[in-house]
């Protein structure tokens, strides 16, 4: 059983590795707004492609004009 | 689109509503254009669809649908505004509200950091609050700001706090014209206040989420080690093994006290140091006890660890004081934000020439120019340009021009002042019907409101605060656990020597009130939360604890039980009827006309009739010809070419319309009333009479009856003339004789805040309802101060809770709430305290081991905590 020597440590640097990633997500505000960014993603890719091509269909109408 | 105009020809036959193209809301028969594609319901909506339609933002109704199917859309109008924003480009505008990030510019350019600091360009970074935001697709759409504005880098939107951060090139772009496009889709900025604040508290919130993190690691590894070694005690173990784990529980469990667990030793420190009892208290005294005794037990290799315990102790509290945390921050943000909303910008008029004798002749000429400037920017004697509808925001004297002014929200009197050159005029007040050119004697700090502001500030910082219901028992409790510690200890030296000291510190350990530690303050955040659903901002939690007991409520008048404005409140046709108009046509024309000007009476008007379908109705019929509104105080208009005038009954006598002793009479008893009386002529005949005053809300009787029936006394204090204050006390039915001394007009801000301090003194708790500056000292003084909806930026700083819908309701349902809170902290505390007594007494005799300790200690928490959660919600739903 003295594989426990090892593990033992070993589980704790884990929970210390956890820890620091919390830490760091924290501090990079990413718990600051909870309820924006649930929404952001649901429409965020596909739209814009929409957009850009709206967008150069204007563009192109301007043109044309 | 042909399925809109299949909706119009409906329209026609079936009166079926047409929904607005942009923000779905019906719109008014009158403004459908058959001829358009589109329909709208206001020009904001038409505005708005318009500059989506260019942009190629399309998407963003698609979006909007989505939203609406699943039912987190509340439908609202869009609305734009004209203003050019052009203080935002002002140098002390930057300097006040924007960041500057130049880091980045610095690294992409070659240029030297000497050459950037010269330039006045570079990015910049701004929070601004924005009104109108409400759905998933708003988020959308402000984000796609960059795509359509060029020099725009980022918008980020946080969806809650209605707050976006931009981030601008100002070589490209400057930020009037960001502003303006958000302008023109429907979101007026404001500049958020209080930026540096917020970020201090972000920093805060993060600090206690990572202590949050850390209890959790400790907890988690402290309780796997403990299972091991209880796993341990029923089957084979290696002593090596069982040291092993015990010595690093040791360590866990000391950092989790020294690292998460401070604040609890902080909190009891301080509590020792003020002599006030704190719920720190007796949980510090638990953690030490059981650290000191889990360490001797691991260095002398036999008896009890308490690690786990502890650790999961220090999480659970932890958890529990981040829920209040987080809900009296989001209350105390939102309140913050809506400082936002006051102006901070003045029109600022610069005349080349030195002479501004005759201003509106040099206005003519040209020569001068307006510009608006952050209030910051503003000197004496500047001149300063105010529109009708816009605040001043200066104290000064009027210098050109003739208007009316609405000083409710220093004065709390309801009634117009007229304004003509030479008046002084107060920050904070409206100005009512035309444009007036103001000499500024005081801005910023030295204004009359800001020297209030000063006051109330002062007075909120000594207000002592009030010790939480948990904290004063915490007091009793550590007494109490220390004498019978003290005294189980005596009585095992007798019996037992070798255990005395282990029973007393299990006793000091089981003691530890956590389930009381977490039960309040999840009650008090599910409390704040329930309120917030309610519109109502909470932004502490001995606020609802105080308002759980019936005592004295104090309401101001004007903006709370009335609306705050003119309302139409007597109209009355005279005997000697002008045959030309039946009443509905009447009424129909003074709609037209009135529709026309700005005046607060003619606002009023308006109100009134367009709620008449009826008049709406009719009024498509009349012809309005030409419509002239004179300076007198007065219009005169043609509707189907007769002529209608309105107006006070000295300008109807000075047009040579004759009078009788009828009118006469009707108008001294309207005058008699503490109304304001307009007369209606129509073909040189008097037809009508108005009688205008400030409107009562319509809940406020009800609210009224309501709070007496909870067992408060309620009062009235108000800036307005006692018949004035009387006559709306009978209104809300508050004229019994009890309630008489109560009722009291013509105060002062300074006698409001008399009336309550010396209610102060008594026992029972003093509620101060207000909306105005002149209320601010009164609600920062009363024992909780609520500010309602439409208030001025000082009572909102000066009140601990703020509703945010007009009106008395929410304060009934406050109230209501409040005592359910309160109902449920006391179980709580029972409950948790019976599980101490029975845990003590098992102590005390010596009978108590880890595994009851650890199935007692879950069990206590699970039925405070779901009582707390659950009996606000659920049990709120019903009797709410």
């Amino acid at each position: 059983m003295s594989v426990i020597y090892i593990v033992l440590p070993l589980a704790l640097v884990l929970a210390l590795v956890a820890l620091g990633a919390f830490i760091w997500s924290v501090k990079g505000g990413q718990f600051d707004d909870l309820s924006t960014p649930s929404l952001r993603m649901l429409h965020d890719d596909e739209q814009i492609r929409k957009a850009d091509e709206d967008d150069e269909n204007d563009a192109d109408e301007a043109k044309k004009n | 689109m042909v399925s809109s105009q299949t909706d119009n020809q409906q329209t026609k036959s079936s009166a079926k509503p047409v929904a607005c193209d942009h923000c779905g809301l019906p719109v008014p028969r009158g403004l459908i254009n058959e001829s358009a594609d589109k329909q709208f319901c206001c020009n904001g909506c038409k505005t708005v669809y318009e500059v989506i339609h260019a942009c190629g933002l399309d998407p963003y109704y698609s979006i909007r649908q989505r939203a609406e199917d699943t039912g987190q859309l509340k439908k609202q109008k869009a609305s734009t505004s004209s203003r050019k924003y052009s203080e935002f480009d002002d140098d002390k505008f930057y300097e006040l509200y924007c960041q500057r990030l130049d880091q980045l510019r610095a690294i992409t350019e070659t240029e030297s950091q000497e050459d950037m600091d010269e330039t006045s360009g570079g990015r910049f970074a701004i929070d601004f609050y924005l009104e109108g935001v409400h759905c998933a697709a708003c988020v959308w759409l402000i984000e796609k700001l960059p795509m359509v504005c060029d020099g725009v880098l980022e918008a980020r939107l946080n969806l809650g706090k209605s707050l976006v951060r931009i981030t601008w090139d100002r070589d490209t772009v400057e930020l009037s014209k960001v502003a303006r496009m958000l302008d023109s889709l429907g979101y007026a900025s404001h500049p958020a206040q209080g930026s540096e604040a917020r970020l201090i508290r972000t920093r805060e919130d993060h600090k206690f989420l990572i202590r949050i993190g850390a209890a959790a690691v400790c907890a988690g590894n402290t309780m796997l080690i403990a299972f091991a070694l209880y796993a341990g005690m029923f089957s084979w173990m290696e002593d090596q093994h069982r040291e092993l784990f015990r010595w690093l529980s040791l360590a866990i469990g000391v950092v989790a006290l020294a690292w998460p667990g401070q604040i609890f030793l902080r909190g009891a420190w301080a509590a020792i140091r003020t002599k006030t009892p704190h719920l720190d208290l007796p949980i510090a005294v638990a953690l030490v006890a059981g650290t000191i005794a889990g360490a001797a037990h691991t260095f002398r290799g036999v008896g009890e660890i308490y690690f786990d315990s502890l650790s999961v102790l220090i999480l659970l509290l932890l958890v529990g004081r981040w829920f209040q945390h987080r809900q009296q921050r989001n209350a105390d943000d939102a309140v913050q934000l809506l400082f936002s909303l006051t102006p901070r910008s003045a029109r600022l008029v610069d005349c080349k020439e030195q002479d501004e004798s005759n201003i509106t002749q040099l206005f003519d000429n040209s020569e001068c120019e307006v510009r608006e400037v952050p209030i910051e920017g503003i000197n004496e004697n500047d001149i300063v340009e105010v529109r009708a509808g816009g605040v001043f925001s200066v104290d000064g004297d009027v210098f050109a021009g003739k208007s009316s002014v609405n000083e409710a929200i220093l004065t709390g009197e309801s009634r117009m002042r007229d304004l003509v050159v030479g008046d002084h005029v107060c920050a904070g007040t409206v100005n009512e019907s035309a444009t007036v050119w103001v000499k500024v004697r005081q801005a910023g700090e030295g204004t009359r409101i800001g020297k209030l502001m000063q006051f109330v500030e002062k007075f909120a910082r000594e207000k002592s605060p009030s010790v939480a219901l948990a904290d004063r028992i915490a007091g009793y409790f550590v007494v109490i656990v220390i004498a019978i510690a003290t005294l189980t200890w005596l009585s095992w030296m007798f019996i037992d020597s070798t255990v005395a000291t282990e029973h007393a510190i299990a006793l000091l350990i089981v003691a530890c009130p956590c389930a009381l530690g977490l039960a309040t303050p999840l009650t008090i955040a599910s409390g704040i939360g329930k309120a917030a659903k309610l519109n109502i901002l909470v932004k502490g939690g001995s606020a609802l604890e105080k308002l759980a007991k019936p005592g004295r409520i104090y309401l101001d008048k004007t903006g709370t039980i009335t609306k705050g404005q003119t309302t139409l409140r007597s109209f009355s046709t005279t005997s000697t009827q002008n045959k030309s108009f039946t009443d509905t046509q009447l009424k129909a024309a003074i709609l037209l006309i009135e529709q026309q000007s700005s005046h607060h009476i003619a606002k009023a008007f308006v109100e009134a009739f367009c709620a008449d379908d009826s008049i709406v109705d009719a009024s498509y019929d009349l012809k309005l010809g030409e419509v002239e509104q004179l300076p007198e105080g007065g219009i005169v208009a043609e509707i189907n070419n007769k002529q209608i005038v309105i107006g006070a009954k000295r300008f109807i006598e000075s047009r040579n319309i004759t009078t009788n002793t009828n009118v006469d009479e009707y108008v001294n008893s309207i005058i008699n009333e503490g109304l304001t009386c307009v007369v209606i002529a129509a073909d040189n005949k008097i037809t009508a009479v108005a009688g205008f005053g400030d409107g009562i809300r319509n809940d406020s009787a009800d609210a009224i009856t309501q709070l007496k029936q909870l067992g408060w006394q309620v009062g009235i204090l108000s800036g307005d003339g006692q018949e004035i204050v009387d006559e709306v006390a009978q209104h809300v039915g508050l004229n019994d004789r009890n309630t008489k001394d109560e009722i009291k007009g013509g105060m002062s801000p300074e006698d409001k805040l008399n009336v309550v301090k010396d209610h102060e003194q008594s026992d029972a708790l003093t509620v101060m309802v207000g909306d105005g500056v002149n209320d601010a000292a009164a609600l920062a003084a009363a024992d909780v101060g609520i500010a309602v909806n439409g208030g001025a930026e000082a009572s909102l700083s000066a009140a601990d809770i703020y509703l945010a819908q007009p009106g008395l309701t929410g304060i009934v349902e406050l109230l209501v709430l409040a005592k359910r809170t309160t109902k449920i902290i006391r179980k709580n505390l029972l409950i948790s305290l019976s599980y101490n007594v029975i845990a003590v007494l098992l102590a005390a005799f010596g009978l108590i081991n880890p595994l009851v300790a650890a199935v007692l200690m879950p069990i206590s928490s699970l039925t405070v905590i779901s009582l707390a959660v659950g009996g606000i919600w659920i049990g709120g739903k019903r009797r709410l």
